[in-house]
């Protein structure tokens, strides 16, 4: 597999406490790989060494060939590769509209006139089914409607690299779907390359391509979904089935438990 | 050394939000903002409490300076304190009380919410795009408040003085237009502009690093980052009141 995102021995440590014990991970473009691991594993700030938001202690990642400095906040400019980040909590502007925040990354940081802008951030919304509420404030707008506005603002800028901290959280069944559904359309479309944070096993697995387990700082499992019944490690099987997975429930097995 | 070492840092701070609004799109837009949070909103604040100011001196001076039988240089008296010491310094400390803590709290609000690294995904410099609008509006703001607080307390000192303890109105006038020189004024808007970029730095910069400043994460962080900022810059501006002082006097 060609490694379009290459991590070697990342880690991270906050004091005495070492959250990431040297990572090694490889994604392949236009992919879309899900880390899985329990709360407070250290997936977030996996996530966050990727973008460059907390800088790790120790390993490389390399990006389409390229290193990531760690002591630089452009780091991904130098590399050439855009990237795009929606963050667990969405991080919306209060003070913006969905349209202006769905626009921000676009008229702060990209070469496209007003018309384009426009044109741009209301075909996204029209995607998004928000067209409606493009004039309201994150606080006029439901949970549902402010991950959208985030999936949107993440995507705006037509990025190669995306990555998702649980873009679900807090959503219904319904709208959980329909979120995975408008990442896997949306790679499909741009083709863009995800790193994606969930714990709605089995539903995750769906648009994945990888899946990676992290625990105890270290990928401990790194394949196909399909893989992940037949993997021996018990302590996998046990995340597993607490996680209520198990073969028949698996929506790859076409069945549900 | 760790005072040394955080003095050093807010400098950098101040000087990064400068540097990075003259790379900002939309700088008239978001520099308006700026202008609105910390000139506008602050405007009734600062004319009330110059207005009393103005007031209060007028009497206090007046019973001290008739017991010299001097009264008549009550114009001069309120009018020299006011430009050269109390319009800059009270106008800061009312500006930090009104914008400044509000600033700190929202910027530590944005750090707790991750907006501002959000931001940072989206390729903007968070420090150009949300504090460096404030400090410019700052420079812009701090003379014009400090003029119109100097203004109403010198008129508050009228209305004690002439219109309540019947000091000749002309004699008023004419020793503060008589006692006033470039100079007095000159320092005040050196001070005021001394003090904007202190206070606002310190408020920005305090709400900005809310994640590793304050001893406590979320709500209390926030509230602690907002009091410190406020308590810090008040003593900022006092201190350094007193060293432009003995540099201009």
């Amino acid at each position: 597999m060609d490694s379009f995102l290459k991590i070697r021995g990342l880690k991270k440590y906050f004091g005495d406490k070492r959250v990431l014990d040297g990572i090694d991970l490889d994604v392949a473009a236009a992919s879309v790989t899900t880390i899985i691991g329990k709360s407070g594993i250290g997936k977030s700030v996996l996530l966050k060494c990727i973008a460059n938001l907390l800088e790790a202690d120790a390993g490389t990642i390399e990006l389409d060939g390229q290193a990531i400095s760690q002591s630089r906040r452009s780091a991904h400019s130098d590399t050439g590769v855009s990237f795009s980040y929606m963050f667990q909590n969405n991080a919306l502007f209060d003070s913006l509209t969905a349209f202006e925040n769905v626009a921000l990354p676009l008229r702060e940081a990209s070469k496209l006139n007003k018309v384009e802008i426009q044109e741009r951030v209301d075909k996204m919304l029209a995607y998004l089914e928000l067209s409606d509420s493009a004039d309201r404030y994150p606080g006029e707008l439901s949970g549902g409607m402010k991950k959208r506005v985030a999936l949107g603002r993440a995507l705006i800028t037509k990025p190669q690299v995306v990555l998702f901290d649980e873009p679900t959280t807090g959503l219904d069944p319904e709208r959980k779907f329909s979120v995975f559904e408008m990442i896997a359309n949306y790679r499909e479309r741009f083709g863009f390359t995800a790193l994606l944070v969930s714990h709605d096993i089995p539903e995750v697995f769906e648009i994945s391509d990888r899946v990676a387990w992290l625990d105890e700082g270290r990928i401990k499992f790194f394949g196909k979904p399909e893989d992940l019944n037949t993997d021996a490690q018990s302590a996998l099987s046990g995340f597993l089935s607490k996680a209520n997975y198990g073969p028949k429930s698996s929506p790859l097995n076409g069945g549900n438990k | 050394m760790s005072v040394v070492f955080e003095l050093g840092e807010i400098s950098l701070f101040g000087w990064g939000a400068l540097r990075g609004f003259f790379a900002q799109r939309s700088r008239f837009a978001k520099l308006t903002l700026g202008i609105h949070e910390i000139g506008v909103r602050c405007f009734p604040i600062i004319a009330t409490v110059g207005l009393f100011t103005g007031l209060v001196m007028g009497l206090q001076l007046y019973y001290t300076l008739v017991k010299f039988g001097a009264e008549s240089a009550l114009g001069t008296a309120v009018a020299l304190s006011l430009i050269r010491e109390l319009g800059p310094v009270l106008t800061a400390l009312m500006v930090v009380g009104q914008a400044g803590s509000a600033m700190a709290s929202e910027l530590g609000i944005q750090r707790n919410d991750e907006q501002i690294d959000a931001l940072q995904t989206m390729s903007i410099d968070p420090l150009g795009f949300l504090v460096g609008p404030r400090l410019v509006a700052t420079l812009i703001c701090f003379p014009i408040l400090t003029a119109i607080f100097d203004l109403i307390g010198i008129f508050g000192g009228y209305l004690t003085g002439s219109l309540l303890l019947n000091v000749d109105s002309g004699v008023y006038w004419n020793r503060v237009f008589e006692s006033v020189t470039w100079a007095d004024v000159q320092g005040g808007y050196i001070k005021a502009i001394v003090f904007g970029l202190l206070t606002i730095t310190i408020c920005a910069y305090r709400g900005y690093n809310t994640h590793r400043k304050a001893s406590f994460p979320g709500v209390r962080g926030v509230s602690e980052s907002a009091t410190r900022a406020v308590v810090w810059s008040s003593v900022t501006v006092l201190a350094a009141d007193y060293l432009i002082t003995s540099f201009l006097l």
